[in-house]
């Protein structure tokens, strides 16, 4: 019996004709923004819900030069993200970050970043559910058709449903958005704060979906339009203070638990826009300065 | 034509022909008792003018209903002609496309049957008015006149905004008659349009007739009273000799 | 007035028009004529062929042969099988109406009431919450549903009720043209009674024509104007309705009409 070979993986893990075939998928749906494109999704080594979708998007598009970021909940430094952020460490060795600036891929899920993004950066979200139709319509042949006519009074139907029951529209996140005019797309389930970053876009977009087997994209410079009523325009969260710990206006809060007699503070749910903020010498009502060394260190 | 009461000469000649009727005929196939063949009217033929009334005389079963029937495109003719002048065109009732029938149905021809047959919720005021509001008659003015209508045949004003289905037949009947009478129509059929009605009640279809013919209706009628009959028949046709010539 | 425009040019017409299932005759060489504000009713027991005539009238089903013709809001008559689906499927939320036997398959169960209404609306781009919940109540109104039974789903509702919904479901966008499937058919008799008075004036108040499948006898008779009978895939009678009910000239008619109690 010869000796065992030491365990080695092809660059990111995927072999070069899956990634070509993702390549494919991912090109297509560059050309038809909005658009779901089936795709041949692969076993991960991780269960379907962590990202698989967006993992074979990324692994599809990494380089040996790209930097990597990795966000879950606007965060760094959940099991999520460090995970998957390793995972590439492991198995591609491109250089990580938690800066958003200094990232050429940024995979997320749940948010995007707060600072505007460039052209020469990439965003992958996971997707768990791709479909935005099909809270009323359960049939995937019936889905795709109304897709194909752009039938989309269904996704009226949702949001009145919305109005009737609550007042105003109660969805606040994975907010279907109309991209380029054409196509009605689930963002996933970012916050629907996050809608208006996504429209004209310097950065390509690109959305994976690993269970349901499906990739879209947003182009970069993209009208991305929040489907709302005219009586009920688009909205998205205000917040009523600011972040307590770098005093940050106009982003999306998380409420941090400070104890069990109802104490509570609202901080920048980006944790690296707010860690670089506070760099930069802002405060917030219970925060404290952070040396600039500090700020932006690496992950890894 | 055998004429009972004589009609006013200058009337009879002057007036425009609205029904002619000629070589009629009619059978009845049963095809569940072995296509037994049912001769109903063979040969019938007389004519309507306006502002005429003619009654359709002869014992029950000798065919005259059949014959109401089928000048109003009720039931099939199987040979002749029935013709009904509609402005400057005559329509043959044995040609006619369905949808040419319903228009002279809706424009021409007004048909007061014995029986009531509604739509089950409509109010008595509805049911009457509703021919002149299909003419276009706005909606208050069509209840107006229906009130007329009802009150001069003293159908009690308590009934009017219920549906006639619960009511008595003499009242189902005034109503029938009111809904036939209430819309203008060159050409109207009465089938014993006083059947059920006391003398008082029949007095005031008999007036309702006549003022009709006086404004230049045509009629043609079933009338088992005798006294109705003279009161308001210009003519009898005797329907026994069409059944006979079969 | 322009005769291909007006009342007098059809609305709808059907040649030829066949449709085998294998070897199995569907329906076999119907041809048809509709005319805006009429009522046709397609009479026939199940099996019949009237239910595969409905399905493709409404080009849910293909034809084996034959064409449908519609005339357009433009008043010009094309062929439906020239339609391209996006402009049929307009077609049924917009100018055309299906009311379903089972209100369950014609409504959406886990949709409100007004959303149910409004549906066709939003489809047609109307986009202002105010207005679309107004027509709903609207047209909840004339189906005499009480208005404040807009935001309850249909699940909640009655079965004659959830047949009104469907009615005011398919009518708000005021269609001129619409299929009714046994409308009446599962509920009760005062409740059918209720229905097709409320069928009947709702109709003749939008002109529409209907083309209605019915195997009872007394629902043709209180609806329509003309009347279609069905057997084994064929026309064997058509005409007036009340000539056809009241002098029937085909052995198969003449059985129909002597099998039911006055109809």
């Amino acid at each position: 019996m010869s000796e065992m070979p030491a365990i080695t993986y092809n660059f990111a893990y995927l072999d070069e004709q899956t990634k070509r075939m993702i390549r494919r998928a991912i090109l297509k749906a560059i050309a038809v923004p909005g658009y779901q494109v089936p795709f041949a999704s692969r076993e991960m080594p991780m269960p379907y819900g962590w990202g698989t979708g967006g993992v074979q998007v990324t692994a599809a598009i990494l380089g040996t030069d790209d930097v990597l970021k990795v966000i879950d909940q606007g965060s760094d430094d959940t099991t999520n993200a460090v995970a998957i952020r390793s995972f590439f460490q492991a198995t591609a060795g491109v250089a990580t970050t938690t800066r958003t600036q200094d990232a050429t891929v940024i995979q997320t899920r749940h948010r995007i970043p707060e600072a505007a993004l460039s052209d020469r950066q990439v965003l992958v979200y996971q997707v768990p559910i791709p479909e935005p139709l099909r809270f009323l319509e359960p049939r995937e042949s019936e889905t795709r058709r109304l897709h194909g006519l752009a039938d989309y009074g269904l996704m009226h139907v949702k949001l009145y449903e919305d109005i009737s029951r609550h007042g105003h529209i109660a969805t606040t996140y994975a907010y279907p958005v109309s991209v380029a005019g054409r196509y009605v797309m689930d963002p996933s389930p970012i916050p629907k704060f996050d809608n208006p970053k996504m429209n004209e876009s310097a950065a390509l977009q690109l959305f994976g979906a690993g269970r349901e087997q499906r990739i879209y994209a947003i182009p970069p410079h993209t009208r991305v339009v929040s489907l709302d009523f005219e009586d009920h325009p688009f909205e998205v969260q205000r917040f009523a203070k600011p972040c307590a710990l770098c005093g940050a206006r106009g982003v999306y809060l998380d409420e941090v638990i400070l104890d069990d007699r109802g104490g509570r503070m609202f901080v920048c749910s980006d944790t690296d826009f707010c860690e670089t903020r506070r760099a930069d010498g802002h405060v917030g009502e219970l925060g404290v300065a952070v040396p600039s060394a500090l700020a932006g260190k690496d992950a890894a | 034509m055998n004429s009972l009461a004589p009609l006013p000469r200058a009337v009879a000649d002057a007036a425009p022909e609205v029904l002619g009727v000629s070589g009629l005929g009619k059978s009845f196939v049963l095809h569940l008792r072995g296509g037994m063949e049912l001769p109903v009217v063979s040969g019938a033929a007389f004519s309507v003018r306006a502002g005429t009334c003619v009654a359709l005389g002869g014992p029950s079963g000798a065919g005259k209903s059949s014959i109401l029937k089928m000048v109003f495109g009720n039931y099939r003719i199987d040979r002749g002609h029935i013709l009904i002048r509609d402005g400057d065109e005559t329509v043959d009732m044995a040609t006619a496309s369905p949808r040419r029938i319903l228009r002279l149905r809706r424009e021409r021809i007004g048909y007061v049957s014995q029986f009531l047959r509604v739509i089950p919720r409509l109010s008595t005021l509805d049911v009457v008015s509703e021919p002149l509001r299909l003419d276009g008659v706005p909606a208050p003015e069509a209840l107006r006149r229906a009130q007329d209508l009802l009150a001069r045949l003293n159908l009690p004003e308590r009934l009017w905004d219920l549906p006639p289905a619960t009511f008595s037949g003499g009242e189902q009947q005034r109503v029938n008659i009111a809904r036939g009478f209430i819309a203008p129509r060159a050409l109207l059929l009465l089938d014993e349009p006083t059947a059920s009605l006391d003398a008082r009640n029949s007095a005031a279809v008999i007036d309702l007739i006549n003022a009709r013919k006086a404004e230049g209706t045509a009629m043609l009628g079933i009338f088992h009273d005798e006294a109705v009959r003279a009161a308001v028949a210009d003519a009898v046709v005797d329907v026994t000799r069409f059944g006979d010539a079969a | 007035m322009n005769p291909a425009s007006g009342q007098d040019a059809p609305l709808l017409v059907a040649q030829g028009l066949t449709r085998l299932y294998g070897t199995r005759i569907g329906c076999a060489d119907v041809e048809l004529e509709v005319y805006p504000g009429e009522i046709l009713a397609v009479v026939g027991e199940s099996g019949s062929g009237k239910s595969t005539l409905l399905s493709l009238l409404s080009t849910e089903l293909a034809p084996s042969s034959g064409r449908i013709s519609y005339r357009g809001t433009d008043g010009v008559m094309r062929d439906l099988a020239a339609f391209t689906e996006a402009e049929r499927r307009l077609l049924l939320r917009t100018q055309w109406g299906f009311v379903r036997q089972n209100p369950e398959q014609g409504l959406r169960m886990a949709v409100s009431a007004g959303g149910n209404v409004g549906e066709r609306l939003m489809a047609v781009g109307r986009r202002h919450y105010g207005d679309i919940r107004s027509e709903a109540t609207d047209w909840l109104g004339r189906v005499e549903i009480a208005a404040d039974r807009i935001d309850d789903d249909p699940r909640s509702f009655s079965g004659g009720m959830r047949q009104r919904l469907q009615i005011a479901r398919n009518l708000v966008t005021r269609p001129r043209l619409v299929f009714m499937d046994e409308p009446t058919g599962g509920l009760d008799v005062s409740v059918q009674a209720r229905l097709l008075d409320l069928i009947r004036s709702l109709v003749s108040d939008l002109g529409a024509a209907v083309i209605i499948v019915t195997h009872d006898l007394a629902v043709a008779r209180l609806l329509s104007h003309r009347i279609m009978v069905m057997r084994h895939g064929s026309v064997i009678e058509h005409g007036l309705t009340d000539q056809v009910l009241d002098d029937p000239a085909h052995p198969y008619t003449q059985l129909l009409v002597a099998s039911v109690l006055a109809a």
